[in-house]
């Protein structure tokens, strides 16, 4: 940092400041104004008279005579039960982290200690698997799942978001693995463990940093997605982004296009949680692939 | 390890996949070919006493037997590829012959749902991920340069757009640039045309399509250009400065050989991700302005009634057009893996 050759002179330093500057504006505050304006009533977050209404609050001081309302959130999560669907997104995203991962970990170690060539095919196949939009597979979901009266229902999204994570879960976890001594499990092995149980007793305790951070990953694969989800659930069982994208069909006619607000600012919530705890699991996991070329 | 360990290992991982991402690549493939059965039409003479009349009528029973006999449906061959739904071979004939010059035919073709999906998937594809590596890399290099104790807020603030779900994001967007909203009505003075809105407008709405996208995935290129900033040899640059080298020649000749493999890394995942451009259309609504490959598919899946042999159709020229974007990556892994 000190070093010479690292100074910048004062007109790029100056030109670099307020790139940067620019750019916070840009990434933070459209979430700043959707959360601030998820509070006013529809008058004001869209305000034909003057925008700065949603600041200020004047309609919402005016119909409910307080500065900040609760209509929204009350309206999404009571009235349009949007609690149902937040339940649902926990358990798809739990179940889905939990399962994608058990089965992961397992492939992936087997994947980074095998020398044979069928590994490296096995991982190009699921390299071409993770390439193609998982939009195009549902088609060919659709006719069974209604044949087997399978579609509609919770596990059936579970296990076709497992499906659609390993490929994902299986590169990520494969480089992890490839990080650990394969001495660890091999002297296991010549102290007389099986491979599942040097598996199970030397590498399980020393896995989970590569683990939690391809857990972050898979939630977020299931958390985001919507076109599985709104392809295959039905609207009982729908989760939240699904419901989310109801709610402009249905209620932006009726002029309650403030559920919606108030239930985009619940969905963004968790996530921004998620990246203050785990900011460096992120960084790490996103930089995993491509600094080791 | 040993072929058996092996198999048993990734035996869950393997049944998952091939179930669900292998079969179904199949099915779709079989759908395709297919299309659901007419309806079977009977004649029924009705005798009165005015004399007999001939009236057609549809046999719901022997319709209803014919599709249980064969689920599948009427075998129509490349049928539904080549129709007007998809590549629309003889309206783009008929195009071709009447249309006067060049571009009068491309403006008639983009109305063609099929082609005018592909070409906002590929403009979107290919104007998306160079702005974003650029934009990108300049937030790499902006973030490197600012102090050490703020480097972390910055990080998390510049992640937000990455890590939000695709759907939300642009509703967030979507909102801010409604003619009520903050943005819609910023550019509506600076415009200066009270009318101007981002759903009555196509350029417009291919405009902030983009912006959307570049604006969701610059965080990834980021994070991944400011990871490989850390890694440039320090000694490396201070030998190039001893030996007199200026500022940008050691830009020039150190950082970027050291960035481009990682450039390619970012660009062939764009790639991939911005071709499966989908949740802003819905979000947008901008089906009329634009539409892509992915929102086809779901357009056809998702109304009363489900077109699953024309979805399918879609779904697998989609796949070919995937495997001709992805074709430089399993060169250049397999040349990686044949290295080692």
């Amino acid at each position: 940092m000190a070093s010479k050759a690292f100074r910048k002179p004062l007109p790029l330093q100056a030109l670099l400041i307020f790139f940067l500057v620019v750019w916070v504006v840009m990434a933070a505050f459209p979430f700043l104004w959707t959360v601030w304006g998820s509070f006013k009533v529809e008058g004001d977050f869209f305000s034909k008279a003057d925008w700065a209404n949603a600041i200020f609050g004047t309609r919402t001081r005016a119909e409910t005579g307080d500065l900040f309302t609760g209509q929204g959130y009350y309206g999404a999560w009571v009235q349009e039960e949007f609690w149902r669907a937040a339940l649902n997104t926990l358990i798809v995203c739990a179940a889905t982290v939990m399962i994608s991962l058990t089965f992961g970990t397992l492939g992936a170690y087997a994947l980074s200690r095998s020398t044979y060539r069928y590994a490296f095919w096995f991982l190009i196949i699921a390299l071409i698997f993770r390439a193609m939009p998982p939009i195009t597979l549902v088609s060919g979901y659709l006719p069974v799942f209604f044949d087997w009266n399978l579609w509609g229902h919770l596990p059936t999204a579970i296990i076709v978001l497992v499906a659609i994570n390993q490929p994902f879960t299986l590169w990520m976890l494969h480089s992890f693995f490839n990080n650990i001594p394969k001495d660890l499990d091999e002297s296991a092995m010549v102290d007389g463990c099986t491979r599942f149980q040097a598996f199970r007793h030397v590498i399980v305790p020393v896995m989970w940093p590569g683990v939690i951070t391809t857990a972050l990953f898979s939630f977020l694969l299931a958390y985001n997605d919507f076109a599985i989800t709104a392809l295959v659930l039905s609207k009982e069982n729908q989760t939240m982004v699904p419901k989310i994208a109801s709610f402009l069909g249905t209620t932006q006619t009726k002029g309650n296009v403030m559920f919606a607000v108030a239930a985009v600012v619940s969905v963004t919530a968790p996530l921004f949680v998620m990246i203050m705890f785990f900011q460096r699991q992120i960084v790490s996991g996103l930089t995993a692939g491509a600094v080791k070329g | 390890m040993k072929h058996k360990s092996f198999f048993w290992f990734v035996l869950p991982s393997s049944i998952a996949m091939l179930l669900f991402i292998f079969f179904p690549i199949l099915s779709v493939l079989l759908q395709s070919v297919f299309t659901e059965h007419e309806q079977v039409i009977k004649e029924v003479r009705n005798c009165g006493p005015f004399g007999c009349q001939t009236t057609t009528s549809i046999d719901q029973e022997a319709t209803a037997a014919l599709r249980e006999a064969e689920p599948l449906g009427r075998f129509v061959g490349l049928g539904v590829y080549f129709d007007r739904g998809h590549l629309a071979l003889s309206e783009v004939a008929q195009l071709w012959r009447e249309s006067a010059g060049l571009g009068a035919f491309f403006d008639r073709l983009l109305n063609l749902p099929f082609y005018k999906a592909i070409a906002f998937t590929l403009t979107y594809t290919f104007v998306v991920t160079p702005l974003t590596i650029v934009l990108g890399f300049v937030i790499a290099v902006a973030v490197n340069s600012a102090a050490r104790a703020i480097r972390g807020p910055l990080i998390f603030v510049s992640l937000l757009p990455f890590i939000i779900t695709p759907l939300v994001g642009s509703l967030v967007l979507f909102w801010m640039l409604d003619a009520r909203g903050i943005i819609g009505s910023a550019m509506q003075v600076l415009a200066d045309d009270p009318d101007l809105s981002v759903k009555a407008s196509t350029p417009l709405m291919w405009t902030m399509l983009m912006v959307y996208g570049v604006w969701h995935s610059a965080p990834f290129a980021f994070i991944v250009y400011y990871a490989g900033l850390q890694t440039v040899n320090q000694d490396t640059l201070e030998a190039a400065m001893v030996d007199g080298a200026s500022r940008w020649e050691r830009i020039r000749y150190v950082v970027i050989p050291h960035l481009l493999p990682i450039t390619t890394f970012i660009a062939l995942i764009q790639l991939m991700d911005n071709f499966r451009v989908f949740e802003p259309i819905v979000s947008f609504s901008a089906q009329a302005h634009a539409t892509s490959l992915s929102w086809a598919i779901y357009n056809d899946l998702s109304g009363e009634t489900r077109q699953l042999s024309s979805a399918a159709a879609t779904s697998f020229l989609t796949i070919i057009g995937v495997a001709i974007l992805l074709s430089p990556v399993i060169v250049r892994t397999y040349r990686d893996f044949t290295r080692k």
